[in-house]
Protein backbone atom coordinates (compact mmCIF):
# COMPACT_ATOMS: atom_id res chain seq x y z
CA UNK A 1 0.00 0.00 0.00
CA UNK A 2 1.46 3.44 -1.04
CA UNK A 3 2.28 5.88 1.32
CA UNK A 4 -0.61 8.36 -0.12
CA UNK A 5 -3.23 5.59 0.81
CA UNK A 6 -2.73 5.80 4.38
CA UNK A 7 -4.45 8.70 6.09
CA UNK A 8 -7.45 7.59 3.91
CA UNK A 9 -7.26 3.76 5.16
CA UNK A 10 -7.16 4.85 8.71
CA UNK A 11 -10.04 7.37 8.27
CA UNK A 12 -12.13 4.61 7.24
CA UNK A 13 -10.85 2.07 9.98
CA UNK A 14 -11.14 4.80 12.55
CA UNK A 15 -12.68 3.90 15.65
CA UNK A 16 -14.15 6.92 15.83
CA UNK A 17 -16.31 7.84 13.15
CA UNK A 18 -17.13 11.60 12.88
CA UNK A 19 -20.02 11.66 10.70
CA UNK A 20 -22.90 8.87 9.41
CA UNK A 21 -21.10 8.51 5.85
CA UNK A 22 -17.90 7.72 7.28
CA UNK A 23 -19.45 4.93 9.62
CA UNK A 24 -21.04 3.07 6.86
CA UNK A 25 -18.14 3.57 4.77
CA UNK A 26 -15.50 2.25 6.95
CA UNK A 27 -17.72 -0.83 7.54
CA UNK A 28 -17.93 -1.95 4.24
CA UNK A 29 -14.33 -1.66 3.69
CA UNK A 30 -13.75 -3.53 6.87
CA UNK A 31 -15.73 -6.15 5.01
CA UNK A 32 -13.85 -5.80 1.45
CA UNK A 33 -11.07 -6.53 3.55
CA UNK A 34 -12.25 -9.34 5.42
CA UNK A 35 -13.38 -10.18 1.98
CA UNK A 36 -10.15 -9.50 -0.12
CA UNK A 37 -8.78 -12.51 2.51
CA UNK A 38 -10.28 -15.35 0.86
CA UNK A 39 -8.69 -15.85 -2.64
CA UNK A 40 -11.42 -18.30 -4.33
CA UNK A 41 -13.65 -15.40 -3.74
CA UNK A 42 -11.93 -12.89 -5.47
CA UNK A 43 -11.05 -15.11 -8.44
CA UNK A 44 -15.64 -15.81 -8.51
CA UNK A 45 -15.64 -11.86 -8.34
CA UNK A 46 -13.10 -11.63 -10.95
CA UNK A 47 -15.60 -13.93 -13.13
CA UNK A 48 -18.40 -12.13 -12.79
CA UNK A 49 -17.19 -8.44 -12.87
CA UNK A 50 -15.72 -10.13 -16.05
CA UNK A 51 -18.79 -11.19 -17.55
CA UNK A 52 -20.06 -7.60 -16.48
CA UNK A 53 -17.35 -5.76 -18.57
CA UNK A 54 -17.87 -8.26 -21.39
CA UNK A 55 -21.64 -7.65 -21.31
CA UNK A 56 -21.18 -3.61 -21.29
CA UNK A 57 -18.46 -3.35 -24.03
CA UNK A 58 -20.03 -6.55 -25.97
CA UNK A 59 -20.18 -4.19 -29.39
CA UNK A 60 -16.44 -3.47 -29.47
CA UNK A 61 -14.89 -6.78 -28.15
CA UNK A 62 -17.34 -9.11 -30.43
CA UNK A 63 -15.51 -9.28 -33.77
CA UNK A 64 -18.32 -10.00 -35.96
CA UNK A 65 -22.31 -9.55 -36.15
CA UNK A 66 -23.82 -12.33 -33.50
CA UNK A 67 -26.90 -13.04 -35.79
CA UNK A 68 -26.10 -12.19 -39.57
CA UNK A 69 -24.83 -15.31 -40.86
CA UNK A 70 -21.46 -15.50 -42.69
CA UNK A 71 -20.70 -17.32 -46.24
CA UNK A 72 -22.67 -19.92 -46.03
CA UNK A 73 -20.75 -21.93 -48.69
CA UNK A 74 -17.07 -21.56 -46.76
CA UNK A 75 -17.50 -20.61 -43.49
CA UNK A 76 -19.90 -23.14 -42.07
CA UNK A 77 -18.67 -25.29 -39.17
CA UNK A 78 -15.62 -23.61 -39.21
CA UNK A 79 -13.26 -25.43 -36.08
CA UNK A 80 -11.40 -22.51 -34.32
CA UNK A 81 -8.79 -20.80 -35.54
CA UNK A 82 -7.14 -16.72 -35.06
CA UNK A 83 -9.99 -15.87 -37.38
CA UNK A 84 -12.75 -17.32 -35.34
CA UNK A 85 -11.77 -17.75 -32.01
CA UNK A 86 -14.13 -20.47 -31.07
CA UNK A 87 -15.23 -21.67 -34.76
CA UNK A 88 -18.22 -21.20 -36.08
CA UNK A 89 -21.50 -22.63 -36.69
CA UNK A 90 -24.32 -24.48 -39.08
CA UNK A 91 -25.55 -20.97 -39.86
CA UNK A 92 -21.48 -19.91 -40.63
CA UNK A 93 -21.84 -17.24 -37.35
CA UNK A 94 -18.70 -16.45 -35.38
CA UNK A 95 -19.50 -18.58 -32.13
CA UNK A 96 -16.82 -16.50 -30.37
CA UNK A 97 -19.05 -13.12 -31.27
CA UNK A 98 -22.63 -15.26 -29.98
CA UNK A 99 -20.94 -16.17 -26.44
CA UNK A 100 -19.65 -12.58 -26.14
CA UNK A 101 -23.01 -11.16 -27.13
CA UNK A 102 -25.04 -14.24 -24.76
CA UNK A 103 -22.95 -12.66 -21.71
CA UNK A 104 -26.00 -9.82 -21.84
CA UNK A 105 -28.75 -12.58 -21.87
CA UNK A 106 -27.44 -14.20 -19.36
CA UNK A 107 -26.84 -11.21 -17.26
CA UNK A 108 -30.30 -10.11 -18.07
CA UNK A 109 -31.60 -13.28 -16.83
CA UNK A 110 -29.37 -13.24 -13.72
CA UNK A 111 -30.21 -9.14 -12.76
CA UNK A 112 -33.40 -9.47 -13.34
CA UNK A 113 -34.58 -12.77 -11.31
CA UNK A 114 -32.43 -11.32 -8.54
CA UNK A 115 -34.69 -7.89 -8.71
CA UNK A 116 -37.93 -9.64 -8.63
CA UNK A 117 -37.27 -12.79 -6.43
CA UNK A 118 -35.56 -11.08 -3.58
CA UNK A 119 -37.86 -8.52 -2.75
CA UNK A 120 -40.58 -11.22 -3.06
CA UNK A 121 -39.14 -12.90 -0.59
CA UNK A 122 -37.61 -11.32 1.67
CA UNK A 123 -41.21 -9.73 2.19
CA UNK A 124 -43.68 -12.72 2.24
CA UNK A 125 -40.55 -14.37 4.84
CA UNK A 126 -40.25 -11.50 7.27
CA UNK A 127 -44.34 -10.70 7.21
CA UNK A 128 -45.20 -14.19 8.21
CA UNK A 129 -42.22 -14.48 10.55
CA UNK A 130 -42.70 -11.43 12.03
CA UNK A 131 -46.73 -11.42 12.39
CA UNK A 132 -46.97 -15.12 13.26
CA UNK A 133 -50.25 -16.82 13.40
CA UNK A 134 -52.45 -16.93 11.22
CA UNK A 135 -50.45 -14.84 8.28
CA UNK A 136 -47.81 -17.04 9.21
CA UNK A 137 -49.44 -20.37 8.48
CA UNK A 138 -51.47 -18.66 5.07
CA UNK A 139 -47.96 -17.56 3.42
CA UNK A 140 -45.86 -20.21 4.21
CA UNK A 141 -48.36 -22.77 2.89
CA UNK A 142 -48.76 -20.70 -0.15
CA UNK A 143 -45.02 -21.27 -0.14
CA UNK A 144 -45.07 -25.09 0.67
CA UNK A 145 -47.11 -25.14 -3.12
CA UNK A 146 -44.57 -23.23 -4.83
CA UNK A 147 -41.79 -25.34 -3.61
CA UNK A 148 -43.85 -28.54 -4.09
CA UNK A 149 -42.77 -28.77 -7.89
CA UNK A 150 -39.40 -28.84 -8.97
CA UNK A 151 -38.21 -25.56 -10.05
CA UNK A 152 -37.44 -26.37 -13.89
CA UNK A 153 -41.16 -28.75 -14.35
CA UNK A 154 -43.16 -25.55 -13.08
CA UNK A 155 -40.68 -23.11 -14.66
CA UNK A 156 -41.54 -24.79 -17.86
CA UNK A 157 -45.36 -24.93 -17.20
CA UNK A 158 -45.62 -20.95 -16.57
CA UNK A 159 -43.43 -20.66 -20.12
CA UNK A 160 -45.81 -22.85 -21.66
CA UNK A 161 -48.85 -20.72 -20.23
CA UNK A 162 -47.16 -16.99 -20.74
CA UNK A 163 -45.77 -18.39 -24.28
CA UNK A 164 -41.94 -19.02 -24.78
CA UNK A 165 -39.21 -16.29 -25.47
CA UNK A 166 -36.48 -14.96 -22.85
CA UNK A 167 -38.70 -12.36 -20.98
CA UNK A 168 -41.07 -15.17 -20.43
CA UNK A 169 -38.51 -17.22 -19.18
CA UNK A 170 -37.00 -14.36 -16.65
CA UNK A 171 -40.60 -14.28 -15.05
CA UNK A 172 -40.80 -18.16 -14.58
CA UNK A 173 -37.79 -18.16 -13.20
CA UNK A 174 -38.38 -15.23 -10.52
CA UNK A 175 -41.59 -16.67 -9.95
CA UNK A 176 -40.13 -20.22 -9.37
CA UNK A 177 -37.36 -18.69 -7.00
CA UNK A 178 -38.38 -16.86 -4.66
CA UNK A 179 -39.73 -19.95 -2.43
CA UNK A 180 -36.78 -20.57 -0.59
CA UNK A 181 -35.88 -17.30 -0.08
CA UNK A 182 -39.06 -16.95 1.90
CA UNK A 183 -38.22 -19.38 3.62
CA UNK A 184 -34.97 -18.64 4.26
CA UNK A 185 -35.78 -15.05 5.65
CA UNK A 186 -38.71 -16.15 7.77
CA UNK A 187 -36.04 -18.71 9.80
CA UNK A 188 -34.46 -15.57 10.31
CA UNK A 189 -37.06 -13.34 11.46
CA UNK A 190 -38.22 -15.87 14.05
CA UNK A 191 -34.95 -16.18 15.45
CA UNK A 192 -34.48 -11.77 15.89
CA UNK A 193 -38.38 -11.40 16.44
CA UNK A 194 -37.87 -11.80 20.25
CA UNK A 195 -34.63 -10.40 20.74
CA UNK A 196 -34.47 -7.48 23.27
CA UNK A 197 -33.54 -4.79 20.65
CA UNK A 198 -36.68 -5.33 18.48
CA UNK A 199 -38.48 -5.48 21.89
CA UNK A 200 -37.00 -1.78 22.41
CA UNK A 201 -37.97 -0.22 19.36
CA UNK A 202 -41.30 -2.03 19.95
CA UNK A 203 -40.98 0.49 23.25
CA UNK A 204 -40.25 3.64 21.35
CA UNK A 205 -43.51 2.75 19.29
CA UNK A 206 -42.16 2.01 15.91
CA UNK A 207 -44.89 0.66 13.87
CA UNK A 208 -45.03 -3.11 12.38
CA UNK A 209 -43.68 -1.57 8.85
CA UNK A 210 -40.88 0.22 10.26
CA UNK A 211 -39.34 -2.74 12.69
CA UNK A 212 -39.85 -5.02 9.84
CA UNK A 213 -38.15 -2.62 7.03
CA UNK A 214 -35.42 -1.44 9.34
CA UNK A 215 -34.60 -3.94 11.56
CA UNK A 216 -35.65 -7.21 10.54
CA UNK A 217 -34.89 -6.93 6.92
CA UNK A 218 -31.47 -5.55 7.14
CA UNK A 219 -30.69 -8.86 9.22
CA UNK A 220 -32.14 -11.19 7.11
CA UNK A 221 -30.52 -9.42 3.86
CA UNK A 222 -27.15 -10.91 3.75
CA UNK A 223 -28.34 -14.10 4.07
CA UNK A 224 -30.24 -14.37 1.52
CA UNK A 225 -28.01 -12.60 -0.52
CA UNK A 226 -25.55 -15.36 -0.34
CA UNK A 227 -28.21 -17.55 -1.04
CA UNK A 228 -29.26 -15.48 -4.23
CA UNK A 229 -25.73 -15.56 -5.22
CA UNK A 230 -25.26 -19.44 -4.92
CA UNK A 231 -28.32 -19.69 -6.69
CA UNK A 232 -27.21 -17.32 -9.66
CA UNK A 233 -25.53 -20.61 -11.32
CA UNK A 234 -28.63 -22.81 -11.05
CA UNK A 235 -30.52 -19.66 -12.70
CA UNK A 236 -28.32 -19.32 -15.62
CA UNK A 237 -28.64 -23.27 -15.88
CA UNK A 238 -32.34 -22.96 -15.83
CA UNK A 239 -32.26 -20.24 -18.04
CA UNK A 240 -30.18 -22.29 -20.60
CA UNK A 241 -32.49 -25.44 -19.95
CA UNK A 242 -35.34 -23.52 -20.98
CA UNK A 243 -33.05 -22.19 -24.01
CA UNK A 244 -32.09 -25.98 -24.55
CA UNK A 245 -35.65 -26.84 -24.50
CA UNK A 246 -36.47 -23.85 -27.03
CA UNK A 247 -38.83 -22.78 -24.00
CA UNK A 248 -36.26 -19.76 -23.70
CA UNK A 249 -34.54 -17.39 -25.86
CA UNK A 250 -35.49 -17.64 -29.15
CA UNK A 251 -33.40 -17.85 -32.17
CA UNK A 252 -31.45 -16.10 -33.77
CA UNK A 253 -30.84 -14.54 -30.03
CA UNK A 254 -27.19 -15.78 -29.19
CA UNK A 255 -28.21 -17.16 -25.86
CA UNK A 256 -25.97 -19.75 -24.48
CA UNK A 257 -28.09 -22.73 -23.71
CA UNK A 258 -30.30 -22.53 -27.41
CA UNK A 259 -26.73 -22.87 -28.70
CA UNK A 260 -25.83 -25.77 -26.90
CA UNK A 261 -28.93 -26.79 -28.04
CA UNK A 262 -28.26 -26.44 -31.60
CA UNK A 263 -24.33 -27.85 -31.51
CA UNK A 264 -26.09 -30.64 -29.80
CA UNK A 265 -27.01 -32.62 -33.35
CA UNK A 266 -23.40 -32.41 -34.63
CA UNK A 267 -21.66 -32.89 -31.35
CA UNK A 268 -19.39 -35.71 -32.57
CA UNK A 269 -18.42 -33.90 -35.21
CA UNK A 270 -18.61 -30.19 -34.34
CA UNK A 271 -17.43 -30.24 -30.81
CA UNK A 272 -17.03 -27.13 -30.41
CA UNK A 273 -20.54 -25.33 -30.98
CA UNK A 274 -21.80 -26.83 -28.31
CA UNK A 275 -19.11 -26.77 -25.97
CA UNK A 276 -17.18 -22.98 -26.51
CA UNK A 277 -21.23 -21.58 -25.05
CA UNK A 278 -20.87 -25.22 -22.50
CA UNK A 279 -17.74 -23.40 -20.93
CA UNK A 280 -19.40 -20.09 -20.65
CA UNK A 281 -21.72 -20.77 -18.60
CA UNK A 282 -19.48 -23.35 -16.72
CA UNK A 283 -17.52 -20.56 -16.16
CA UNK A 284 -20.21 -17.79 -15.19
CA UNK A 285 -21.60 -20.92 -12.76
CA UNK A 286 -18.60 -21.21 -10.84
CA UNK A 287 -17.82 -17.59 -10.84
CA UNK A 288 -21.06 -17.23 -9.31
CA UNK A 289 -20.63 -19.92 -6.63
CA UNK A 290 -17.36 -18.92 -5.61
CA UNK A 291 -18.70 -15.04 -5.03
CA UNK A 292 -21.49 -16.71 -2.71
CA UNK A 293 -19.15 -18.69 -0.83
CA UNK A 294 -17.09 -15.64 -0.06
CA UNK A 295 -20.09 -13.46 0.70
CA UNK A 296 -20.46 -16.05 3.25
CA UNK A 297 -17.61 -16.26 4.98
CA UNK A 298 -17.55 -12.33 5.47
CA UNK A 299 -21.60 -11.43 5.34
CA UNK A 300 -22.86 -14.49 8.13
CA UNK A 301 -23.90 -12.44 11.06
CA UNK A 302 -23.59 -15.95 12.57
CA UNK A 303 -19.67 -15.82 11.71
CA UNK A 304 -19.27 -12.27 13.65
CA UNK A 305 -19.59 -10.95 16.76
CA UNK B 1 -51.88 9.31 44.12
CA UNK B 2 -49.59 6.66 42.85
CA UNK B 3 -47.88 7.07 39.41
CA UNK B 4 -48.18 3.83 38.72
CA UNK B 5 -50.58 1.42 40.04
CA UNK B 6 -50.90 -2.39 39.87
CA UNK B 7 -53.66 -4.29 41.14
CA UNK B 8 -53.97 -8.33 41.15
CA UNK B 9 -51.75 -8.84 37.83
CA UNK B 10 -51.86 -12.17 36.16
CA UNK B 11 -49.52 -12.95 33.10
CA UNK B 12 -49.93 -16.12 31.58
CA UNK B 13 -47.71 -17.95 28.32
CA UNK B 14 -49.52 -20.13 26.56
CA UNK B 15 -48.32 -21.99 23.76
CA UNK B 16 -51.05 -24.94 21.96
CA UNK B 17 -52.24 -26.77 25.25
CA UNK B 18 -49.52 -25.65 27.35
CA UNK B 19 -50.00 -22.57 29.60
CA UNK B 20 -47.52 -21.28 32.11
CA UNK B 21 -48.33 -18.59 35.27
CA UNK B 22 -46.03 -16.71 35.24
CA UNK B 23 -47.23 -13.79 37.44
CA UNK B 24 -50.02 -14.41 39.99
CA UNK B 25 -52.13 -11.70 41.52
CA UNK B 26 -49.32 -9.29 42.06
CA UNK B 27 -50.02 -5.34 43.06
CA UNK B 28 -48.24 -2.74 43.97
CA UNK B 29 -47.67 1.36 43.55
CA UNK B 30 -45.27 3.33 42.90
CA UNK B 31 -45.48 7.38 43.74
CA UNK B 32 -43.62 9.88 41.69
CA UNK B 33 -39.82 10.32 41.87
CA UNK B 34 -40.14 6.84 44.07
CA UNK B 35 -37.35 4.33 43.26
CA UNK B 36 -38.85 0.50 43.85
CA UNK B 37 -37.16 -2.47 43.70
CA UNK B 38 -38.23 -5.95 42.87
CA UNK B 39 -36.38 -9.14 44.03
CA UNK B 40 -36.46 -12.94 43.36
CA UNK B 41 -34.60 -15.63 42.35
CA UNK B 42 -34.71 -16.31 38.47
CA UNK B 43 -37.92 -17.36 37.49
CA UNK B 44 -39.74 -16.02 39.59
CA UNK B 45 -41.78 -13.48 37.13
CA UNK B 46 -40.23 -10.14 38.45
CA UNK B 47 -38.98 -9.55 34.71
CA UNK B 48 -42.72 -10.78 33.37
CA UNK B 49 -44.16 -8.03 35.02
CA UNK B 50 -42.01 -5.14 33.70
CA UNK B 51 -42.44 -6.93 30.47
CA UNK B 52 -46.35 -6.99 31.46
CA UNK B 53 -46.17 -3.35 32.17
CA UNK B 54 -44.77 -2.54 28.28
CA UNK B 55 -47.17 -4.63 26.64
CA UNK B 56 -44.80 -7.54 25.76
CA UNK B 57 -46.51 -10.43 28.12
CA UNK B 58 -49.72 -11.22 27.77
CA UNK B 59 -51.97 -9.86 30.69
CA UNK B 60 -54.48 -12.00 31.75
CA UNK B 61 -56.19 -10.45 34.60
CA UNK B 62 -55.71 -7.02 37.16
CA UNK B 63 -54.88 -3.71 35.86
CA UNK B 64 -52.35 -1.54 35.08
CA UNK B 65 -52.99 2.57 35.99
CA UNK B 66 -50.43 4.98 34.58
CA UNK B 67 -51.37 8.63 36.49
CA UNK B 68 -54.58 6.97 37.65
CA UNK B 69 -55.85 6.09 33.84
CA UNK B 70 -56.14 2.55 33.30
CA UNK B 71 -53.89 1.13 30.45
CA UNK B 72 -55.90 -0.23 27.34
CA UNK B 73 -54.26 -3.34 25.57
CA UNK B 74 -52.93 -1.71 22.90
CA UNK B 75 -50.08 0.55 23.82
CA UNK B 76 -50.94 4.68 22.69
CA UNK B 77 -48.22 6.39 21.44
CA UNK B 78 -48.26 8.83 24.38
CA UNK B 79 -47.29 5.54 26.44
CA UNK B 80 -44.36 4.77 25.19
CA UNK B 81 -43.10 8.50 25.74
CA UNK B 82 -43.91 8.16 29.59
CA UNK B 83 -42.68 4.59 29.93
CA UNK B 84 -39.31 3.22 28.68
CA UNK B 85 -37.36 -0.05 29.92
CA UNK B 86 -33.70 -0.72 29.96
CA UNK B 87 -33.10 -4.50 29.18
CA UNK B 88 -30.70 -6.80 31.21
CA UNK B 89 -28.62 -8.16 28.63
CA UNK B 90 -26.21 -5.03 26.53
CA UNK B 91 -25.15 -7.61 24.48
CA UNK B 92 -28.74 -8.39 22.88
CA UNK B 93 -30.54 -5.29 22.92
CA UNK B 94 -28.77 -3.12 21.22
CA UNK B 95 -29.44 -4.02 17.05
CA UNK B 96 -25.89 -4.94 15.45
CA UNK B 97 -26.29 -3.21 12.53
CA UNK B 98 -27.30 0.20 13.79
CA UNK B 99 -25.09 3.04 14.61
CA UNK B 100 -25.56 4.41 18.13
CA UNK B 101 -26.61 7.32 16.45
CA UNK B 102 -29.05 5.41 14.64
CA UNK B 103 -30.36 3.63 17.47
CA UNK B 104 -30.82 7.36 19.56
CA UNK B 105 -32.49 9.06 16.68
CA UNK B 106 -34.98 6.71 15.66
CA UNK B 107 -37.17 7.21 18.61
CA UNK B 108 -36.83 10.93 18.01
CA UNK B 109 -38.16 10.23 13.99
CA UNK B 110 -41.09 8.20 15.42
CA UNK B 111 -42.65 11.00 18.01
CA UNK B 112 -41.74 13.54 15.22
CA UNK B 113 -39.13 15.31 17.65
CA UNK B 114 -37.53 18.65 15.53
CA UNK B 115 -33.91 19.45 16.91
CA UNK B 116 -32.89 15.44 16.79
CA UNK B 117 -29.09 16.52 16.17
CA UNK B 118 -28.72 18.29 19.58
CA UNK B 119 -31.02 16.05 21.26
CA UNK B 120 -28.97 12.93 20.40
CA UNK B 121 -25.53 14.78 21.36
CA UNK B 122 -27.01 15.71 24.92
CA UNK B 123 -28.34 12.45 25.52
CA UNK B 124 -24.95 10.90 24.97
CA UNK B 125 -22.99 13.70 27.10
CA UNK B 126 -26.24 12.80 29.71
CA UNK B 127 -24.62 9.17 30.15
CA UNK B 128 -21.13 9.81 29.96
CA UNK B 129 -20.26 9.16 26.36
CA UNK B 130 -18.91 11.49 24.25
CA UNK B 131 -19.09 12.77 20.78
CA UNK B 132 -16.88 9.59 19.45
CA UNK B 133 -19.37 7.41 20.11
CA UNK B 134 -21.99 8.62 18.11
CA UNK B 135 -21.34 6.87 14.78
CA UNK B 136 -19.97 3.66 16.28
CA UNK B 137 -21.61 0.20 16.08
CA UNK B 138 -22.34 -2.40 18.99
CA UNK B 139 -19.65 -4.40 18.38
CA UNK B 140 -17.10 -1.33 19.14
CA UNK B 141 -18.47 -0.77 22.42
CA UNK B 142 -17.99 -2.72 25.82
CA UNK B 143 -20.52 -3.94 27.83
CA UNK B 144 -20.80 -0.84 29.74
CA UNK B 145 -20.46 1.21 27.38
CA UNK B 146 -23.72 -0.71 25.33
CA UNK B 147 -25.25 -0.08 28.88
CA UNK B 148 -25.09 3.30 29.15
CA UNK B 149 -26.37 3.46 25.32
CA UNK B 150 -29.25 1.49 26.11
CA UNK B 151 -29.77 3.73 28.98
CA UNK B 152 -29.33 6.98 26.89
CA UNK B 153 -32.20 5.39 24.27
CA UNK B 154 -34.56 5.08 27.04
CA UNK B 155 -34.13 8.55 28.48
CA UNK B 156 -34.39 10.14 25.20
CA UNK B 157 -37.93 10.31 24.95
CA UNK B 158 -37.77 11.59 28.43
CA UNK B 159 -40.45 9.08 29.90
CA UNK B 160 -41.32 9.86 33.70
CA UNK B 161 -41.09 6.08 34.75
CA UNK B 162 -38.08 4.03 33.49
CA UNK B 163 -38.34 0.34 33.92
CA UNK B 164 -35.23 -1.03 34.86
CA UNK B 165 -34.72 -4.93 34.12
CA UNK B 166 -31.26 -6.27 36.07
CA UNK B 167 -29.50 -3.17 34.12
CA UNK B 168 -26.16 -4.37 36.10
CA UNK B 169 -26.45 -7.99 35.87
CA UNK B 170 -24.94 -8.69 32.94
CA UNK B 171 -21.57 -6.50 33.85
CA UNK B 172 -18.34 -6.48 35.75
CA UNK B 173 -18.63 -5.07 39.31
CA UNK B 174 -16.53 -2.10 38.85
CA UNK B 175 -19.13 -1.50 35.66
CA UNK B 176 -21.72 -2.55 37.66
CA UNK B 177 -21.41 0.71 39.81
CA UNK B 178 -20.58 2.89 37.54
CA UNK B 179 -23.96 2.09 36.14
CA UNK B 180 -25.74 2.42 39.26
CA UNK B 181 -24.45 5.52 40.26
CA UNK B 182 -25.30 6.97 36.72
CA UNK B 183 -28.84 5.99 37.17
CA UNK B 184 -28.98 7.37 40.29
CA UNK B 185 -27.34 11.08 39.38
CA UNK B 186 -29.98 11.22 36.17
CA UNK B 187 -33.55 10.01 38.42
CA UNK B 188 -32.00 12.74 41.04
CA UNK B 189 -31.46 14.83 38.06
CA UNK B 190 -34.85 14.68 36.76
CA UNK B 191 -36.83 13.39 39.35
CA UNK B 192 -37.38 10.02 37.74
CA UNK B 193 -39.51 7.11 38.78
CA UNK B 194 -37.96 4.12 38.85
CA UNK B 195 -38.70 0.37 38.77
CA UNK B 196 -36.03 -1.99 39.26
CA UNK B 197 -35.62 -5.38 39.14
CA UNK B 198 -32.55 -7.35 40.40
CA UNK B 199 -31.91 -10.71 42.48
CA UNK B 200 -29.67 -8.50 43.93
CA UNK B 201 -30.08 -7.03 47.20
CA UNK B 202 -27.37 -5.16 47.83
CA UNK B 203 -28.21 -3.64 44.04
CA UNK B 204 -31.56 -2.74 45.40
CA UNK B 205 -30.87 -1.95 48.86
CA UNK B 206 -28.57 0.63 47.44
CA UNK B 207 -31.57 1.98 44.54
CA UNK B 208 -34.79 1.57 46.08
CA UNK B 209 -36.36 3.14 49.01
CA UNK B 210 -39.01 0.21 49.10
CA UNK B 211 -38.92 -3.35 47.67
CA UNK B 212 -41.31 -6.51 47.23
CA UNK B 213 -40.01 -10.15 46.69
CA UNK B 214 -41.94 -12.40 44.45
CA UNK B 215 -41.32 -16.05 44.35
CA UNK B 216 -43.25 -18.39 41.85
CA UNK B 217 -44.75 -15.07 40.35
CA UNK B 218 -46.65 -14.35 43.67
CA UNK B 219 -45.63 -11.46 45.87
CA UNK B 220 -44.59 -12.85 49.33
CA UNK B 221 -43.48 -9.29 51.13
CA UNK B 222 -43.49 -5.76 50.75
CA UNK B 223 -40.21 -3.66 52.60
CA UNK B 224 -38.87 -0.91 53.12
CA UNK B 225 -35.02 -0.06 52.47
CA UNK B 226 -34.73 0.23 56.71
CA UNK B 227 -36.36 -2.92 57.06
CA UNK B 228 -34.09 -4.76 54.61
CA UNK B 229 -30.82 -3.31 55.93
CA UNK B 230 -32.24 -4.27 60.00
CA UNK B 231 -33.21 -7.03 58.42
CA UNK B 232 -36.26 -7.41 59.90
CA UNK B 233 -38.03 -9.91 57.60
CA UNK B 234 -41.29 -11.11 58.46
CA UNK B 235 -41.58 -14.30 55.64
CA UNK B 236 -39.30 -16.79 56.09
CA UNK B 237 -38.63 -16.88 52.34
CA UNK B 238 -37.44 -13.53 52.73
CA UNK B 239 -35.19 -14.48 55.67
CA UNK B 240 -33.67 -17.12 53.34
CA UNK B 241 -32.85 -14.57 50.79
CA UNK B 242 -31.52 -12.45 52.82
CA UNK B 243 -29.23 -15.22 54.01
CA UNK B 244 -28.02 -15.56 50.57
CA UNK B 245 -27.45 -12.45 49.63
CA UNK B 246 -24.44 -12.31 52.76
CA UNK B 247 -22.21 -15.09 50.16
CA UNK B 248 -21.81 -18.52 51.08
CA UNK B 249 -19.23 -18.10 54.00
CA UNK B 250 -21.27 -15.88 55.60
CA UNK B 251 -24.45 -17.81 55.07
CA UNK B 252 -22.78 -20.90 56.64
CA UNK B 253 -21.47 -18.65 59.77
CA UNK B 254 -25.00 -16.91 60.17
CA UNK B 255 -26.88 -20.41 59.94
CA UNK B 256 -24.32 -22.08 62.92
CA UNK B 257 -25.08 -19.40 65.07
Amino acid sequence: MSVADTPRREWLLSDQPTSRRQARLGQMYRTWLAFRQNKLAMIGLGIVLLLVLVAIFADLIAPYDPLISGDLRTARLVPPSWDHLMGTDDQARDIFSRVVHGSRLTLMVVALVAIIATPIGLLVGTTAGYFGGWTDTILMRITDIFLAFPRLILALAFVAALGPGIENAIIAIAITSWPPYARLARAETLTIRDTDYIAAIRLQGASSLRIISGHVVPLCLSSVIIRVTLDMAGIILTAAGLGFLGLGAQPPQPEWGAMIAAGRRFLLDFWWVATMPGIAIFTVSLGFNLLGDGLRDVLDPKGRG
Amino acid sequence: MALLDIKDLNVTFSKGAERVHAVRGVSFAVAEGESYGIVGESGSGKSTVLRAICGLAPVTGGTIRIDGQQLADDRRPDFYRKVQMVFQDPYASLHPRHTVDKVLSEPLAIHGFSDRETRVEQALEDVGLGKGFRFRYPHQLSGGQRQRVAIARALILEPRILLLDEPTSALDASIQAEVLNLLDRIRGERGLTYVLVSHDLSVVAHMCERLMVMQHGQAVEEMTRASLQSRSATQDYTRKLLIASLGYRAAQEEQAS
